[in-house]
């Protein structure tokens, strides 16, 4: 099970259009990212909130193909 | 979920003021992110339960339903769900944690 890194990109931001997103590839192994999300949707939301955007805009795939993606989000 | 998953996870939370859901145990982790947040609250030394959510495939994905958060692991503080591995690791670089667990009376060593 893996999932490439622009169809993460690109699920993100079709939830959330505004937002910039920098993603890594941390093992190399197509299962371990990083994403940093930066977005105005996050205004006045708390973290666990604004995790759990990034999480539903993945349509359940977190925590299935997509094994370990490490969020940081961030208002703009 | 079924009744006694349900009850298994709100006896775990209403009678361990910290609580961490976590893949292996506080001495023994079995996944790098339940380490890193395990960690953390054994550096401030928090007197914290564990629970291994690798023993009961129920509470493995029961756990995930009660919160709808999609990963493990998951600290709950006094009943109260304060979130992943990330966002621990992020509130207590930047101070958040001291402040949290000081509002909820949690007793941790304080930096001298």
């Amino acid at each position: 099970m893996a999932m490439d890194l622009k169809e993460i990109e690109s699920l993100i931001k079709e939830a959330m259009p505004d937002a910039t997103i920098e993603i890594q590839d941390l093992a190399g192994d197509g299962n371990h990212y990083s994403a940093t999300v930066t977005s105005s949707q996050f205004s006045g939301k708390s973290k666990i909130e604004q995790h759990k955007m990034v999480y539903n805009s993945l349509k359940g795939r977190m925590g299935n193909e997509l094994h370990a993606l490490a969020i940081k989000t961030k208002e703009n | 979920m079924d009744q006694q998953t349900n009850e298994l996870i709100k006896n775990e939370i209403e009678n361990n003021e910290v609580c961490l859901f976590m893949k292996g145990t506080p001495d023994a982790p079995q996944c790098g992110f339940s380490m890193a947040v395990s960690n953390i609250l054994k550096m401030l030394e928090i007197n914290f339960k564990g629970v291994n959510v690798l023993e009961n495939q129920n509470l493995r994905e029961g756990i995930k339903a009660y919160s709808d958060w999609p990963t493990i692991p998951q600290l709950y503080v006094n009943n109260e769900f304060i979130g992943g591995c990330d966002i621990i690791k992020e509130m207590y670089e930047n101070g958040e944690l001291i402040k949290l667990l000081e509002s909820k009376n949690i007793n941790f060593k304080k930096k001298k």
